[in-house]
């Protein structure tokens, strides 16, 4: 995976709980710099595409490995 | 992009209905919504400084159990406190949010709460009793925000 600036390791909390810390760690960051999420709820995967989708911050990459779902998202 | 609006109203006091409202209100902040949500009736127990919710399998056929129960067993006392423990502690288990933790990022988010005054009055409640930061009012303050919403729940 590409680059990241800030990661937030979501791993054991369910829904909402990964949106909203990704959500109060976005916030953090300034535009264009890159979040990396680590989570193991399965609704992320779909929870985040529509994060990303509704708010304009880029989902640029996500991938499964080992039961972990990992995201890359860049601050609109 | 305009601000969307999402209206709620909570009416229920029970730790498994507190949910619904906190997910929605909470997520639909992150997601850039204008929230208000408003507490009538059994919903002003989610409000209180120190919520004491409980959960009951009684008149919820739907309640998945652990091994099947007549309703005259289910109705014992401490039945109640029992399944309450037992809920919590699965909810922790499987990396779900308490609902004070909720209603915290709630109030963070800046989502608007409004208790109704009527329904305080009407069971003897005190405004010591709730939470700071939350809003008192009736059902035109309802319509003011809800009026304008984009989505609106009863729930």
């Amino acid at each position: 995976m590409a680059d990241f600036d800030q990661e937030l390791d979501a791993s054991g909390l369910n829904c909402p709980l990964p949106i909203l810390r990704a959500k109060k760690a976005l916030a953090s960051l300034s535009s264009g710099q890159v979040l990396h999420i680590i989570a193991t709820d399965p609704g992320a995967v779909k929870d985040f595409e529509a994060f990303a989708k509704q708010t304009g911050n880029e989902l640029m990459e996500h991938k499964e490995e080992g039961g972990k779902f990992y995201f890359l998202m860049r601050k609109s | 992009m305009s601000e969307k609006k999402l209206a709620i109203i909570a009416t229920k006091g029970t730790l498994d209905w507190a949910y619904p409202p906190f997910i929605l209100a909470s997520t639909a902040a992150a997601l850039g919504y204008q929230v208000q949500v408003f507490f009538t009736f059994y919903g002003l127990q989610l409000l209180k400084k120190k919520p004491d919710l409980q959960v009951t399998s009684l008149g919820n056929p739907g309640m998945p159990m652990p091994m099947p129960m007549p309703v005259l067993l289910q109705a014992l006392p401490g039945m109640q406190g029992m399944m309450t423990s037992m809920m919590k502690k699965k909810m922790k288990s499987k990396g779900v949010a308490s609902v004070e933790e909720l209603r915290e990022m709630c109030l963070e988010a800046e989502v608007k709460m409004v208790a109704c005054q009527m329904t305080v009055d009407l069971f003897d409640m005190s405004r010591d009793d709730f939470i700071d930061g939350i809003d008192y009012g009736g059902a035109a303050t309802f319509f003011e925000f809800a009026g304008d919403s984009d989505i609106c729940l009863y729930v």
